[in-house]
């Protein structure tokens, strides 16, 4: 059973006072707070069993490998990959991202080339690319959105040409938490030969994310989203394209074989690890998706599903505040604006009532260009949160309202 | 009467927000204090002018009128503007060497540091340097 009152006991920092308040965490789209069974985890394999792997002989160095190869097989299963070896770690979705967009531009993008992202992307799932069009000369094609904050997929197949060659797209929006139709759009670009990067980021924590499911060809997300510490990121790719790409750095441990005339890179995964890992992030965020799993990944997101319904209509009730995404199919992400008051002096008021919230273009500044916006106002729910500390992000806005109006 | 000095009005200032213990009253007097700034010309509240943040916009214009730097600005964000108001008064109207050598400490005791952060993005960091700038440029072109 879904125990909210358990579940906050689970989170240390929830307890913190701020400002003489008791802390209201809205802003898990940023980063999420950490369970203590995660915590412990790191605190615990630093004081007993740290040991670099992968190299040494010794008893430690065994037992940490094992440990972190093990963590490599948790995140397999969470996310229903089919080999261990297809999950790689990184330092997060950022670095996930533009390691494919590397490796794969090195491979496969020339000058004239297409790459098709979406207009809802984070700058993290542009700038890469727009990097990689600069060293190749290729081009990108935006799947544009409408004023719900959904894509506009009328004109979406015909987008592909003999030039295209990947598509990279975020699952989640992360300024509108609009849930994309990634599972049909990845069909459609099989079936025109392109494969598809997902931007897990904003969806793995809200719900199972099953990658042979979604048949897409890179999954990535981050640790620190999904209650695991930061520093560590997930880069799924389909075994066939990461045994044919390059690797994106060079190192230690990616390799076989080293001389200064040539260098025999390693096997998966590790060709794509180089240098000491995050060994501990990846332990740790195996300790979070253990979290996640004895909580119940369904319950989660029936529990986020039923909040976030909540949040929408006590939040409907504020005169003059306008929501920006307003998909029917939304995780609990609540974008929004109050007429005639500026999203940061809001920020700054419900700050010193306690609650975190995060204001700003949430690093997707062609989705505020699309609104004509310079940013919202962004409350992003996780199961922690309760319908008593969403009553009292409505009693904030009315003071924000008082005060600024 | 002789006029105060830039940290005269600085302590001046101090002095003020000692008398608030709440955040909101804090918060209500910088939005007065923004709504009672001398308004911007609006022929200078364009790009030429703007310091951009990412969180709120400042504007900031200088002139030398006189051997004294008049500070005229704005801002998207009123709390924001309340701040911006509190720097022009202590730096409107004096010599470019004042301006160019002022230690502005008044911010971090009222309470508002965090404001001036590089990663709040706000403007306002900017804006402070940018004032400091057109005292050093005044400064030369008048040596």
């Amino acid at each position: 059973m879904f125990d909210i009152e358990k579940i906050r006991k689970d989170f240390p920092i929830l307890q913190k006072k701020v400002y003489g308040n008791s802390l209201i965490y809205l802003d898990n789209g940023a980063t999420s707070q950490k369970p203590r069974a995660v915590i412990e985890k790191i605190s615990s394999f630093y004081s007993y069993s740290n040991s670099s792997i992968h190299r040494g002989v010794h008893f430690l160095s065994e037992q940490a490998t094992a440990e972190f190869e093990s963590a490599r097989n948790r995140v397999k299963e969470f996310i229903n990959a089919e080999q261990n070896h297809e999950i790689i770690f990184t330092a997060g979705t950022t670095a996930s991202i533009n390691s494919v967009a590397f490796s794969f531009g090195e491979k496969y993008i020339k000058a004239g080339d297409e790459i098709i992202l979406t207009e809802m992307e984070h700058h993290a799932n542009i700038v890469p690319w727009q990097m990689l069009c600069d060293r190749k000369g290729c081009k990108l094609k935006i799947v544009p959105i409408n004023d719900n904050g959904d894509l506009l997929l009328d004109g979406f197949e015909k987008m592909f040409t003999p030039k295209t060659r990947i598509l990279a797209m975020t699952h989640v929006s992360n300024a509108l938490g609009t849930i994309n139709p990634v599972k049909e759009m990845i069909k459609t670009a099989h079936a025109n030969n392109v494969p598809v990067m997902v931007d897990g980021a904003q969806s793995v924590q809200h719900g199972v994310v099953d990658v042979r499911d979604l048949d897409c060809d890179f999954f990535v997300f981050s640790g620190h989203k999904i209650y695991g510490p930061t520093g560590i990121g997930v880069l799924y790719g389909k075994e066939k394209w990461l045994e044919e790409m390059p690797p994106y750095q060079g190192g230690g441990d990616m390799i076989k074989n080293v001389t200064f005339e040539k260098t025999i890179y390693n096997d998966l995964p590790f060709k794509f690890e180089a240098g000491t890992i995050n060994y501990v992030g990846a332990i740790g965020l195996a300790a979070a998706l253990d979290y996640l799993s004895e909580t119940g990944r369904e319950e989660i997101e029936e529990y986020e599903s039923e909040l976030s319904g909540y949040a929408n209509k006590r939040l409907s009730e504020v005169e003059g505040l306008k929501f920006y995404g307003t998909s029917a199919n939304k995780i609990s992400i609540l974008s929004f604006l109050i007429e005639g008051i500026h999203q940061y002096d809001a920020g700054m008021i419900i700050d010193k009532l306690g609650i975190a919230v995060r204001t700003g273009t949430h690093c997707a500044q062609p989705v505020m260009d699309h609104f004509g916006i310079d940013g919202t106002i962004r409350a992003s729910l996780a199961f922690y949160n309760t319908k008593e500390e969403i009553d009292r992000l409505y009693d904030a806005l009315l003071k924000v309202k008082q005060m600024l109006g | 009467m002789r006029s105060m000095t830039l940290n005269e009005i600085q302590d001046e200032i101090i002095d003020d927000f000692e008398l608030f213990d709440e955040w909101m009253d804090k918060y209500n007097y910088l939005i007065e204090l923004g709504n009672q700034l001398e308004p911007l010309n609006p022929k200078h509240k364009n790009n030429e002018y703007l310091i951009e943040g990412c969180q709120s916009k400042v504007w900031l214009h200088a002139e030398l009128d006189n051997g004294s730097v008049k500070f005229t600005a704005d801002s998207d964000a009123i709390i924001t503007k309340g701040i911006v108001a509190l720097l022009v008064k202590v730096m409107s109207g004096r010599k470019p060497e004042e301006i160019k050598d002022a230690d502005l400490y008044f911010i971090d005791r009222i309470g508002l540091k965090e404001n001036l952060s590089p990663t709040r993005s706000n403007g306002l960091l900017a804006m402070m340097k940018q004032m400091k700038l057109y005292g050093l440029a005044f400064f030369v072109r008048d040596e």
